[in-house]
């Protein structure tokens, strides 16, 4: 059997039959053509650009913009800089992609459970509803809720009135502004003195359970205290926050918090699509839960509500989180979107206004992505923290 | 035994004859709506808020729809009318909104491209069809070709070149839908198996590409396609405005295409690439006979789902000013010839009804395939 024996191992060949020469020999083939690509075209841009006269600094950050932006968290006005402008379409991506996940993820859980309820017409209706809404884009939806429900709504002067000092015109929801007299922070302390009570009780309710298998009225002693204390600082405190009804004047309104056609349909149409997917996700890890644990459950005298919330829910979301990341991030990718219908978002700033204006293609767009990026790393960081806490402990 | 047939006196010696079914037993509406709407007082209560729901806006729209909507007549009976869909507008813009501006005698064309493409997707995803491989080949490697000749126009061919600024509507959106699929799923796989490669310098690229793309906004990616792509290469070598897109779009859907390709890999045991690395057969002729064909029929309905979110994504190049379906109906509804109370609803209608009839159609099938795979690994 000598003569099947492999070659000594000492007579290395550099042969393209060995499989790692081979090996050597295809990367460096792909760096050198990836290498050349590269080189080619940044050579190729520098010198378009060079011909062109557009700017390869970023100097332009810290110039004048000169534009004005309608909806902003963070101070801005048309002489704040180009880089001011920047962290606009960043803190406003975050505020409406932050907003949208959670009226989402609210949605989808309740469709996705009402699709699985054993009462026929619900379970219908929140099928229709997946079924309708997953198979139309997105920004034909984004378009319908801006140009077909908010904007023909009544001019200013016609305006919906609900009651408690709101009104719903074609330029937005106006809420009464709150104003903060001296002495507010107390009620603030307050809530937030409330809020650390009702953790505190709810800790003390879960061990005293497991102790002794008592339970606590949890839900009604923290509404009360939520409620309740901050009510009567309120009071106390000679009631120093009110709240200012907007005024018609002219032709808008004056004083109150604008909530903008543009925003809105945004939040609505991102919660509505995105809370479809989340919907078939719940539905999916729902039905992954074996039926003998809600069975189990039953027998054990569980009423339905708290077998879905304890037992079957808790077992599901080690199904449900990942996919779930998938979703909260084509959300955030999707609330780009907003450039469509005027919502100023990262995208409508800096890559649509700022790239106009200041010609720096190549500056802008490598900031845009790195932006999204960042966003997206974080998010998966955030929620494989969460699938972590979430995960089977293996023995 | 003589005894045992003497009648005992406890012992019946006629039959019982036999009970009624117990109630709720039997099916029949009254049970099944006992047991499936009015089970218990809450869910009751539910059943009739939600058909009051259900009614309410069914009645909406088919009042909208059908009932009160302008059937016939022109622009004048529409705006009289402020409560229904106004069918006369769609009806007049229909052409526009399939082919754009494309010159009206070269229509034909495109009506040719479309039925090919049609015949070929049907033959090669109708699971009892035969030589589907056939079908693959032509759609993935002749179709292209084909259909750039039909739909552009080659000069000595006695088709004459219709530029691209002329093309818009329905034309669009199939074409990017169809450039997306054909090279994504080549450049996918590509990517995949990059990904899944033991040389870490490929495998290296691979992951970066596929993280980066599937990182950022498709948004974003046409912008860059469009500002940047002419800086990257000489004048002369611009790229046609039309095309930018359709490059960023085959890139954009192989990095999502290159994933749902993996998971197919992945399913595959391991012990099928062992047995052909036993069998000495080659890297590429293993992934061509072997890999390939098993990994990628698994992830049929995957693919599917992904195209439909391509064709959905479609609708976002109106961004860089091409007019696809989408954007010639927002063209349409705002003709002021046409301005009326109900002109953009009627539009958003119909795009509607367009988009839902092909993603529905598309995920259908996909369910379907599901189920068939799911049989087969059964058996």
């Amino acid at each position: 059997m000598s003569d099947l024996s492999l070659p000594a191992p000492s007579r290395r060949s550099l042969s393209l039959h060995d499989t790692k020469v081979r090996g050597v020999f295809y990367q460096l083939l792909l760096a050198g053509c990836l290498l050349a690509l590269a080189l080619g075209i940044g050579m190729q841009t520098a010198s378009n650009m060079r011909v062109r006269g557009i700017p390869l600094s970023l100097d332009f950050w810290g110039e004048a913009a000169g534009f004005d932006i309608n909806q902003t968290l963070i101070p801005y006005d048309a002489l704040s800089t180009y880089g001011q402008a920047f962290w606009v379409g960043v803190v406003n991506t975050l505020y409406v992609s932050f907003l949208a996940i959670l009226l989402a993820t609210l949605l989808g859980f309740v469709i996705g459970v009402a699709r699985l309820s054993p009462n026929w017409i619900v379970s219908k209706v929140a099928t229709a509803y997946v079924e309708l809404v997953r198979n139309v884009p997105l920004l034909l939806q984004l378009l319908f809720w801006y140009n077909a429900v908010l904007k023909p709504l009544p001019s200013p002067k016609a305006s919906i009135a609900i009651p408690g000092g709101i009104y719903l015109n074609n330029r937005g929801l106006i809420i009464p502004e709150i104003h903060l007299h001296p002495g507010a922070g107390l009620v603030g302390l307050a809530f937030v003195a409330a809020i650390s009570c009702c953790v505190a009780f709810w800790f003390r309710a879960r061990s005293v359970q497991r102790r002794t298998g008592k339970q606590l009225p949890v839900l009604l002693v923290s509404l009360a205290t939520l409620i309740g204390f901050p009510l009567v600082v309120f009071l106390a405190a000679g009631e120093p926050v009110s709240f200012v009804a907007p005024q018609l004047r002219g032709f808008n309104f004056q004083g109150g918090h604008q909530l903008y056609p543009e925003f809105a349909a945004l939040l609505i149409g991102l919660s509505v699509y995105t809370g479809s997917y989340i919907a078939e996700i719940v539905r999916s890890g729902i039905q992954a839960v074996p039926k003998g644990q809600s069975e189990a459950a039953y027998a054990l005298g569980l009423a339905p509500g708290k077998t879905l919330r304890l037992v079957v829910v808790p077992q599901a979301l080690r199904i449900i989180i990942p996919p779930l990341t998938s979703q909260y991030l084509n959300l955030i990718k999707n609330s780009s979107l907003a450039v469509f219908i005027g919502y100023p978002d990262l995208v409508q700033i800096f890559a649509g206004t700022v790239l106009n204006q200041t010609g720096a293609a190549v500056q802008v767009m490598a900031i845009t992505l790195s932006v999204y990026l960042v966003i997206s790393l974080a998010t998966s960081l955030a929620m494989n923290a969460c699938n972590r806490h979430f995960a089977i402990v293996e023995r | 035994m003589s005894d045992q047939s003497m009648h005992s006196p406890v012992v019946s010696s006629a039959l019982i004859p036999a009970m009624a079914p117990p109630a709720d037993v039997w099916p029949g509406p009254v049970t099944w709506m006992k047991k499936n709407l009015f089970s218990t007082p809450s869910s009751g209560a539910l059943t009739i808020c939600f058909i009051l729901l259900a009614v309410w806006l069914l009645q909406h729209f088919l009042s909208f729809a059908i009932f009160n909507a302008v059937w016939s007549g022109g622009r004048d009976s529409c705006r009289a009318n402020g409560e229904g869909a106004c069918w006369p507008f769609i009806a007049e813009k229909f052409d526009y909104l399939r082919y754009g501006a494309y010159p009206v005698s070269e229509r034909w064309r495109v009506d040719l491209a479309e039925a090919l493409a049609a015949i070929l997707i049907v033959w090669f995803l109708w699971t009892k069809a035969p030589r589907r491989k056939v079908a693959a080949l032509l759609f993935f490697l002749v179709y292209p070709v084909a259909a750039f000749v039909l739909v552009r126009g080659v000069a000595f061919l006695n088709l004459p070149v219709i530029d691209t600024t002329l093309w818009g509507g329905l034309l669009i959106t199939l074409l990017m839908s169809i450039v997306g699929i054909v090279f994504s799923l080549p450049i996918g796989v590509i990517l995949a198996l990059g990904r899944r490669s033991e040389l870490p310098f490929v495998k290296a690229v691979c992951v970066t590409f596929i993280e980066v793309v599937r990182g950022v906004p498709f948004i974003t990616v046409l912008f860059m396609a469009n500002f940047m792509m002419p800086l990257f290469v000489p004048d002369y070598l611009t790229p046609d405005r039309l095309l930018r897109p359709l490059i960023a779009i085959a890139l954009f859907s192989s990095a999502y295409m290159a994933e749902v390709v993996r998971a197919g890999l992945q399913a595959i045991p391991k012990s099928q690439y062992e047995a052909a690395n036993a069998l000495g057969i080659s890297y590429f002729s293993m992934m061509r006979l072997i890999v390939l064909p098993q990994a990628l029929t698994i992830v049929i309905p995957s693919i599917v789902s992904t195209f439909i979110g391509l064709f959905k994504d479609t609708t976002l190049v109106a961004i860089v000013g091409i007019a696809d379906f989408l954007r010639a109906v927002e063209t349409a509804r705002v003709d002021p010839s046409w301005a009326g109370p109900t002109i953009s609803s009627t539009g958003y209608l119909f795009a509607g009804l367009v988009y839902w009839g092909f993603c529905f159609g598309m995920s259908r099938y996909s369910q379907s395939m599901e189920r068939q795979l799911a049989r087969g690994h059964k058996s």
